[in-house]
């Protein structure tokens, strides 16, 4: 216990704001970078996903290559790539394996959310004279965002768990703190920059949360299928209620 | 009018869902297809408006092949009615309705109003306006499904068995808004059911199809019933079975009308009773 009571005096320390290495300017860095990647994987995924789910094609390609792209080493990835761009454009390698990182589970969350909307209404859709258009923008993509948020939250956490690897390559972020404490065996700046990484996740996925409960609510209810509920009985038609008169 | 001239449809995997087909669906009056699956009547129905396209043979409306249409232009001018209503969950009922007349660049008021005046054409409260589908009954999406289709007023309006998933309670109430329906606006309706009941209710012209879009017997629902055509077509609409040959027995003084197993159908009554 006596650890964590040095990582939490480590963490309340005013040094931590008032030093050379503000605590506030590394969760920025943390944040900016995974911000970053994301919008960048969502920019390659989502178009790409939608494709895949609208027509029905490639996802086997899809699935393969996200699998390939899970397995690939982060670490080992940044240091090549820091190499083959050179050092001075390190943040360049780093989001490019955050990236990575990200467009699997953002391209999964795409292709599913389309793929899960119920075939029957995609089928009226087309049948009123909707263009493929108009059915993927109007029809699939928005009954399909749930599951594209669940993609993007399980991006984003993987990118900010991730994130800690820009360090290793001078770009800061809360990894310096856990980079730092391994080499210098300050083990209470390790852990306080650990448990910040944790946090900062912990709030990401809960906004993520959020916005899929809201985006749920907004297209109905909670299932992207509407079943019929059962019949209750309806009020009477005025035609009915004059019919019925005339039966008595 | 819809005329069929050889059509044939073979799908990718080399399956003939219809062999030669050929039909005239008059206008303004309801032709029902009938037939059990594998009958090819929905694929039939679904090359009017080129949900699926003809493999042989042409598919005609007032004189003019389908083939030669641009898809989208010729379904926004086609009603459509589905089984499961199909209705976008995400929208409201008003906007359901509206949202071809919406893709038609018409503005939101007018299309409103639109809305709402087909509400009352078939039958709903207009306070269901600002519902979503899901928080609506069975019978009452269908009755949105139809408005729906009903809404650029097109000339022709396909309807999939569209009261195939509602209980028959419920059903029976449709059909009989459908024939009130149609008595004022004379569309000309191409309706699919696997039901000779509802058939021979809603029908102008029945069509009874055999596997693969085969006619086994087309004709008015007396027509047919006075003379089937085959076996299959007795079969079919339940006249070997009895259903079909009522009989009266004097019973009480009454005269009472009773089926093939001897059970009551009903009771005979005087033309001028009746009225």
């Amino acid at each position: 216990m006596n650890l964590f009571q040095d990582a939490l005096a480590w963490l309340t320390d005013p040094e931590r704001s008032a030093g050379p290495n503000p605590l506030v300017d590394r969760i920025g860095e943390h944040l900016w970078y995974t911000l970053l990647a994301l919008v960048v994987s969502a920019l390659i995924a989502i178009p790409l996903g939608y494709l895949i789910g609208h027509t029905g094609r490639g996802r086997q390609l899809a699935v393969l290559g996200s699998g390939a792209a899970r397995a690939l080493p982060s670490l080992g990835l940044l240091t090549i790539f820091t190499l083959l761009v050179g050092v001075g454009n390190a943040q360049v390698a780093a989001i490019a394996v955050f990236v990575i990182l990200g467009v699997p589970s953002i391209l999964a969350g795409a292709y599913a959310g389309v793929e899960a909307v119920d075939r029957t209404v995609v089928d009226a859709a087309r049948a009123m004279g909707m263009t493929e258009t108009q059915i993927l923008f109007r029809v699939e993509a928005p009954l399909g965002l749930p599951l594209l948020l669940g993609g993007l939250r399980s991006a984003a956490l993987q990118i900010i768990a991730t994130a800690v690897l820009a360090a290793y390559v001078g770009l800061g972020g809360l990894g310096i703190y856990i980079q730092r404490g391994i080499s210098l065996r300050t083990y209470d700046e390790m852990l306080g920059g650990a448990i910040l990484i944790v946090l900062l996740a912990l709030a990401v996925d809960a906004l993520f949360a959020i916005g899929e409960r809201v985006a749920r609510r907004a297209i109905g209810s909670g299932p992207t299928r509407s079943r019929p509920r059962p019949d209750r009985p309806e009020p009477l038609t005025t035609d009915q209620q004059s019919t019925l008169e005339e039966i008595r | 009018m819809i005329e069929f001239r050889g059509v044939g449809k073979r799908f990718a995997d080399g399956t003939d869902a219809v062999i030669d087909f050929s039909l005239v669906m008059p206008s303004h009056q309801v032709t029902v297809l009938v037939g059990s699956s594998g009958s090819g009547k929905t694929t039939i129905l679904r090359m009017i408006n080129r949900m699926v396209d003809a493999t042989e043979g042409e598919v005609e409306i007032d004189g003019e092949n389908v083939a030669t249409l641009e898809p989208v232009q010729l379904r926004r001018r086609i009603g459509y009615v589905m089984q499961s209503a199909g209705l976008l969950p995400h929208r409201r009922v008003l906007d359901n309705i509206t949202t071809v007349p919406r893709l038609n660049g018409m503005g939101r008021a007018t299309a409103d109003e639109l809305g709402l005046s087909l509400m009352d054409t078939v039958g709903l409260d207009r306070s269901l306006a600002r519902r979503y589908p899901h928080q609506l009954s069975g019978g009452q999406q269908q009755r949105v499904g139809v408005a729906r289709g009903l809404a650029v007023d097109p000339n022709i309006l396909l309807m999939d068995e569209p009261f195939g998933a509602v209980d028959p309670i419920v059903r029976a109430d449709l059909q009989a808004e459908l024939m009130r329906l149609q008595r004022d606006i004379g569309k000309t309706v191409v309706f699919v059911t696997h039901d000779i009941d509802e058939a021979f209710l809603l029908g102008d012209q029945v069509v009874i199809l055999a596997t693969g879009g085969v006619i086994a017997q087309k004709g008015t629902p007396a027509e047919i019933l006075a003379n089937p055509a085959s076996d299959f077509v007795a079969d079919f609409i339940g006249a070997d079975r009895g259903r079909r040959s009522l009989r009266i027995v004097e019973q009480a003084g009454r005269r009472i009308v009773v089926d093939g197993d001897g059970r009551a159908a009903g009771v005979l009554t005087d033309d001028s009773a009746a009225r």
